[in-house]
């Protein structure tokens, strides 16, 4: 069960043409790292998906065409700190990985960030979510690139908190540093708009049985109950507090960080209505759908996650700024490289990486349809509003990154 | 009106109603685990997937074959005990006269290998099942959702019936005299291998109803099983190996202390069992039912 699972080891393009200048890589190839969940809670958001969308964002990127040999490797962190750092080590010093993309819970990726700062290469994070990857724990050698527990909260927190029945909230918190960081950031938005925290309650993860928290949340008789959980444990809680008639009492839930998957494994039944926040989904637009028409039968029909959609973009901005600097040997000069680049790609348009690392766009309020409203099998998302990119994710100094000066 | 260390009663009746729930879950699980251990001496380790199993069995059942939950209650067990009976004839019949470690390892391994298959075919996020019960009945101090009350009752049901086919019946009495010297038994004319092999699937079937029951409630996903089955192994070990009466027992009354952590302390709710499987093993090695062998 230990150990690297190589789980897709090839997609080598060999240099095919042989006009342009040749960029100096360290040891004649760029290689890419997927460091990933492949089996677990996570995988049908992550896993092979994100494997597959490296790969794409290399081909989009032309590397062959450009005389640049580019490699990509997946492997499976079973979203423990301990292996996804045994993995990152045996990469960056045996495998000669350049960079490591996705990682995604927050012990994985704030494990994967110290080491990548430590050898000097790069860390492109696109599945974790606490934003202390661009505060406290901010590095030379990273981007955060999708969303952020901070962002989340912004967006999810705000909507519900503005309107009159969405002052008073109880916390339903993975007892782990992410359910801690969105239950911390959640907070302090639902007390900027005038709003109160009743309490809170801290479940094991993962974790089965949600009905005794509920009750305890249903008991405190707050406005909103905010699951500050993901997954498994985001989808049993739905699924329970619908069953212990949670929502018809008059509490609304607020999923604070949910995926296209979960919904998926929900049924549009007990999800609809759901108010949440995403920085992207395939049905948006019409790039969006073309992506997703390419990724969907190489992933078994599943349609691609905002992680994916991260992956691919993260990839391909890397790629531009390796290129533009000739070098892919220093990470944090790739970094700077990143930093310094405007971002564009054709899943999140353009952007802008800032001085903490955090990438920059817009997000977007989403609802789920009634099934009524639904053409099939994932089509499940409405637009509520847009988060425009200058106020979406944490303003800079409010991040304490000792980066920023 | 008094409070017990700041928790109203009406919450602690809440609690306790919720954590005897949660106890008939692993009652069910813990007494197939039981069943088998008691007559075949085999530490079934594929129990949790056989749960997860049951699940999806309802899942597919519905979805393919459009047979509702009440059924699937019926069907997908059946199933389920009877991939058991062809994993013991094909396999694990081989290993009897070998240590027990040897069904270990093999069931343990077949755990991983079927919770990998249905990974690969159905992902990780999980299959929407829609509850059969909706709505419920408001007792006071808590809600009650019809399908949770169901729970209770039809598993304490299987539960006890279980414990009178075993220790009341002359079925029951052939099965443990096998139990006890199988030889002397096959002597008076009793197959003792078929009893073995459904015996086996019986207690699969148990993992698979348990399976069923879950399916409306919790997520259909492939490690839902592997979540829960170690709390199950501390339960039977807790309530003695091999003890029927022990593991109904134990299943429903960890599940109320279970319930009562997640109020007073619930960052050690998962942890709990296991500090009390520690204590009792310290004073009681053989568990609180069981009997040294």
């Amino acid at each position: 069960m230990r150990g690297t699972f190589k789980a897709a080891a090839a997609a080598a393009l060999l240099s095919a043409g042989s006009f342009g200048a040749q960029a100096q890589m360290t040891d004649g190839v760029i290689k890419i790292g997927v460091l990933t969940d492949m089996s677990g809670l996570y995988a049908d958001f992550t896993g092979q998906g994100s494997v597959w969308s490296a790969r794409k964002a290399v081909e989009d990127f032309g590397a062959a065409a450009k005389g640049i040999k580019v490699e990509v490797i997946g492997a499976d962190h079973q979203n423990k700190a301990d292996i996804s750092s045994n993995i990152a080590r045996q990469w960056f010093d045996v495998d000669k990985v350049d960079v490591i993309v996705d990682l995604v819970s927050t012990t994985t990726a704030l494990a994967v960030n110290s080491i990548g700062r430590e050898k000097n290469k790069v860390v492109l994070v696109s599945g974790a979510a606490t934003s202390d990857l661009t505060g406290s724990q901010c590095s030379p050698n990273s981007i955060h690139w999708v969303y952020d527990t901070w962002s989340l909260a912004n967006g999810t927190g705000n909507a519900l908190a503005k309107t009159a029945d969405g002052k008073s909230w109880f916390f339903v918190t993975a007892d782990y540093a992410f359910g801690h960081a969105l239950e911390r950031d959640t907070s302090a938005v639902v007390e900027k708009n005038g709003g109160k925290v009743l309490g809170k309650v801290r479940h094991p993860f993962p974790g089965q049985d949600f009905s005794s928290f509920l009750l305890q949340a249903q008991a405190s008789k707050a406005q909103v109950i905010g699951l500050a959980n993901a997954g498994g444990d985001t989808t049993n809680a739905i699924k329970q507090a619908a069953e212990f008639g949670i929502v018809q009492g008059g509490q609304k839930l607020a999923s604070l960080l949910i995926f296209i998957s979960d919904i998926h494994s929900l049924g549009l039944k007990t999800a609809q209505g759901l108010t949440f926040t995403e920085a992207w989904y395939w049905d948006l637009n019409d790039n969006n759908r073309a992506y997703a028409k390419e990724f969907a039968p190489a992933n078994k029909g599943v349609q691609p996650s905002m992680v994916h959609a991260g992956v691919y973009s993260s990839v391909l901005h890397y790629l531009k700024a390796v290129t533009a600097l000739g070098s892919d040997g220093d990470g944090a000069k790739v970094i700077s490289k990143m930093k310094e680049m405007p971002t564009e790609d054709r899943l999140f348009g353009k952007g802008v990486v800032r001085q903490d690392g955090r990438k920059i766009h817009d997000m977007y309020l989403f609802q789920v349809k009634k099934p009524e409203e639904s053409k099939g099998p994932w089509d499940y998302y409405k637009l509520a509003s847009t988060i425009p990119a200058s106020e979406a994710f944490r303003p800079i100094e409010q991040g304490g990154c000792p980066l920023v000066k | 009106m008094f409070e017990l260390l700041g928790v109203p009663p009406q919450a602690l009746f809440g609690q306790l109603l919720l954590g005897l729930i949660n106890g008939a879950f692993y009652a069910l699980l813990s007494l197939g685990l039981a069943v088998i251990f008691g007559m075949l001496n085999v530490i079934n380790f594929t129990h949790g997937a056989q749960y997860m199993m049951g699940a999806f069995a309802a899942w597919m059942l519905l979805q393919y074959a459009g047979l509702p939950f009440w059924v699937a209650l019926v069907v997908a067990p059946l199933i389920i005990g009877l991939t058991g009976i062809i994993v013991e004839r094909l396999l694990l019949s081989r290993l009897y006269h070998l240590d027990h470690l040897y069904g270990l390892l093999l069931t343990f391994g077949l755990a991983l290998i079927f919770e990998g298959l249905f990974r690969k075919q159905f992902g990780s996020s999980g299959l929407p099942y829609q509850n059969p019960l909706p709505g419920g009945v408001n007792l006071g101090f808590m809600f009650l959702p019809w399908y949770r009350g169901f729970i209770v009752m039809f598993s304490l049901v299987v539960c006890l019936g279980t414990w009178f086919l075993i220790e009341r019946t002359k079925l029951g009495a052939y099965l443990r005299a096998a139990t006890e010297n199988p030889q002397l038994v096959q002597a008076f004319g009793i197959n003792v291998p078929r009893m073995i092999t459904l015996t086996y699937g019986f207690g699969v079937a148990l993992a698979g109803l348990a399976g069923v029951l879950a399916a409306p409630i919790y997520s259909v996903t492939p490690v839902m099983g592997a979540n829960l089955i170690i709390v199950v192994f501390a339960v039977v070990v807790i309530g003695g190996m091999g003890s029927i009466l022990g593991s109904i027992v134990t299943g429903f009354g960890l599940g109320i202390v279970e319930g009562f952590t997640k109020v007073f302390y619930p960052e050690a709710s998962n942890t709990v069992i296991f500090i009390i499987m520690a204590i009792v093993l310290m004073i009681r090695p053989a568990g609180l039912f069981g009997t040294q062998r």
